[in-house]
């Protein structure tokens, strides 16, 4: 199914099991936050597993698609679906932009240009106080009807929207990863020269590959937006980028379970330690630094390794 | 009252002057990024941080013990740039042989923690530091007020970035740096122990934040997020000059400064985004930077 292998297969059954019994036995607003982030990170984990490319700047196509999504549904009253898309457009644009930019200069150049560009969609989000609120953001956006008939303000609705788009992401990214395209640009990511010497453009595979994740970003800051009903300045900080790269790091670069086991740990790290106020960044701080020294691999990626399957 | 382009001149000294004070703490820091950066192949993301330290290192030092500001300016440098060869020698030894992104989240994590401890000890306030008082009050020039203690920074970091540029790229010390930034196995054949070269780049990079921070604790308010905020602009800095040389991150970090302060004047919503959007079109221009090798 979908070109899955065994122990993929099994992961992805568990993964829909998972999503479906969440709901009922945690908090369905923390495991919606878990899906957002994961999404987040898949995107993320494209462009770091899939081009090698680190971008510190991811939190401003995330932003930018929460910010559009609040936008339109809080003070046009469009509906919830539309937000999303327009959400996910507004991240695809903005990462053509930054990504034409960006994939000029590589590695740490690359993350110090992704992470300038962010500062300048956190400036606008600043000033462009008519469009997201300053520093009192986007609050109460309405969840709406999704198509404009079936309501969204119960939890659980919301949910079924949020894992729908959820699971889709994961085997979107899944086909990207494994389709002939998918190949070219891990042959880049390998050897650029001996790829560009074959005659594939290299610079533009990294380019799809980059507004591929600003897309998936957009989703992500959408939905996240439309689940929790506000969107303010903190989604598009600097904070938010090492976070998501930090998810990544931690589920295992380049392996397609890692950025959801690595959004969860992320995510309940932050609602258990949010008591201990300063001292969460403190953790994930040391976290890196753990995962960078001895823990290369992720967790997934250390599974993976220990069961010679790919995860 | 004598007016260019509709603004009143002492505004505009004003601003240009305000410019310098930023450009030479862009200067001082993009310089020991690419200090650092030549040496260890590592963008030191932590720099930020090591900055911070050094300022509330000088509010330590005068608050338990007493120790004044000139104290503080030798001081706080040698503790910080102590603290950077302990770091060196436990974490960032380990990754050099791995692929150069490591550096950069292994650093980044580094600045997480220093900026969470900082939090957590001094709130996200922060606490003041006063200049001495040799250096408070102010000049009158005559076309504009000077506060004597903004002078004195500005002179103290031009006399920094040109004492840094004459060590790296005269002196018989920096000839053995740039040597070994070229051939590091090469330079160790002939007997010098590159590895404590190294360390050694790393502390002084590192002391040299710190020596910035301390010269900025009496302008800004010491606190947590201080090097946080200057570091993202010391990045676009370090993109726009390339970091091939010292003296193009010092003209660079200055230029960009200036060019920030009179946006200011202009146009004050995009003095904060000038400098991102200059990097944009030197990227679209020279990609490699004014003064950049490619990469």
């Amino acid at each position: 199914m979908f070109g899955l292998t065994r122990h993929q297969l099994l992961g992805f059954a568990v993964l829909v099991v998972v999503v479906i019994a969440a709901p009922f036995v945690l908090y369905p607003i923390v495991v919606m936050q878990v899906m957002c982030y994961a999404i987040f990170a898949m995107g993320t984990n494209l462009l770091m597993g899939s081009v090698g490319l680190l971008s510190l700047g991811q939190a401003a196509y995330f932003g930018l698609g929460g910010y559009v999504a609040g936008y339109l549904v809080e003070s046009l009253g469009l509906t919830p679906e539309v937000g999303i898309i327009a959400g996910a457009l507004a991240g695809a644009a903005l990462g053509t932009v930054f990504g034409w930019l960006s994939i000029r200069r590589q590695t740490i150049y690359f993350a110090m240009i992704t992470l300038a560009l962010a500062q300048i969609i956190y400036f606008f989000a600043v000033q462009l106080t008519d469009f997201t609120g300053g520093e009192n953001g986007i609050q109460g956006i309405p969840r709406g009807k999704l198509f404009d008939v079936f309501p969204l303000t119960r939890d659980l609705a919301i949910y079924v929207v949020v894992a729908v788009i959820f699971l889709a992401a994961f085997l979107f990214v899944y086909r990207v990863v494994h389709s002939p395209f998918g190949q070219v640009v891990k042959a880049i990511r390998d050897n650029e020269p001996r790829a560009i010497s074959l005659g594939y453009k290299a610079t533009n595979y990294k380019w799809v590959i980059f507004i591929l994740a600003a897309t998936l970003a957009g989703i992500a800051g959408g939905t996240k937006a439309m689940v929790m009903g506000i969107q303010t300045l903190s989604d598009v900080g600097t904070s938010v980028s090492g976070l998501v790269v930090l998810m990544v790091l931690l589920g295992g670069i380049g392996t397609i379970f890692g950025p959801i086991i690595g959004a969860l740990i992320v995510v309940a790290m932050q609602y258990y330690l949010a008591p201990f106020g300063a001292w969460v960044v403190v953790i994930q701080g040391a976290i890196f630094m753990i995962c960078v020294l001895v823990f290369r691999r992720g967790i997934i990626g250390e599974l993976a390794y220990r069961l010679r399957a790919e995860l | 009252m004598v007016m260019i382009f509709g603004k009143p001149l002492p505004l505009l000294f004003g601003q240009l002057l305000l410019g310098i004070i930023n450009g030479s703490f862009y200067a001082m820091l993009s310089m020991g990024l690419a200090i650092i950066f030549g040496l260890l192949n590592i963008i030191n993301f932590a720099h930020g941080a090591m900055f911070m330290v050094g300022a509330f290192v000088a509010w330590g030092l005068f608050t338990y013990l007493g120790i004044g500001f000139w104290a503080a300016l030798v001081c706080a440098p040698i503790i910080v740039g102590v603290f950077g060869l302990l770091l060196e020698r436990a974490f960032i030894r380990r990754i050099y042989k791995l692929d150069i992104l490591y550096g950069l989240l292994l650093t980044f994590g580094m600045a997480q923690v220093l900026q969470g401890l900082a939090t957590n000890y001094f709130g996200s306030s922060g606490v003041s530091y006063n200049a001495p008082n040799a250096l408070s009050g102010v000049l009158k020039l005559g076309f504009m007020y000077l506060p004597v203690y903004r002078g004195f920074v500005v002179v103290a970091a031009i006399i920094i970035c040109f004492v840094t540029w004459f060590a790296v790229e005269k002196t018989r010390l920096g000839a053995l740096l740039r040597a070994a930034t070229e051939n590091p196995s090469l330079v160790q054949s002939f007997g010098v122990n590159v590895p404590r070269l190294i360390a050694l780049t790393f502390g002084a990079g590192v002391a040299l934040a710190a020596l910035a921070g301390v010269l900025a604790a009496p302008l800004y308010s010491v606190n947590p997020d201080m090097g946080a905020q200057l570091i993202d602009t010391v990045f676009a800095v370090v993109v726009i000059g390339g970091m091939g040389s010292i003296g193009g991150a010092i003209l660079t970090g200055f230029g960009l400064g200036i060019i920030e302060g009179f946006t200011d004047v202009f146009y004050p919503q995009g003095s904060a985004v000038v400098v991102f959007v200059v990097m944009a079109i030197v990227l679209l221009a020279r990609p490699a930077g004014l003064f950049g090798k490619v990469a």
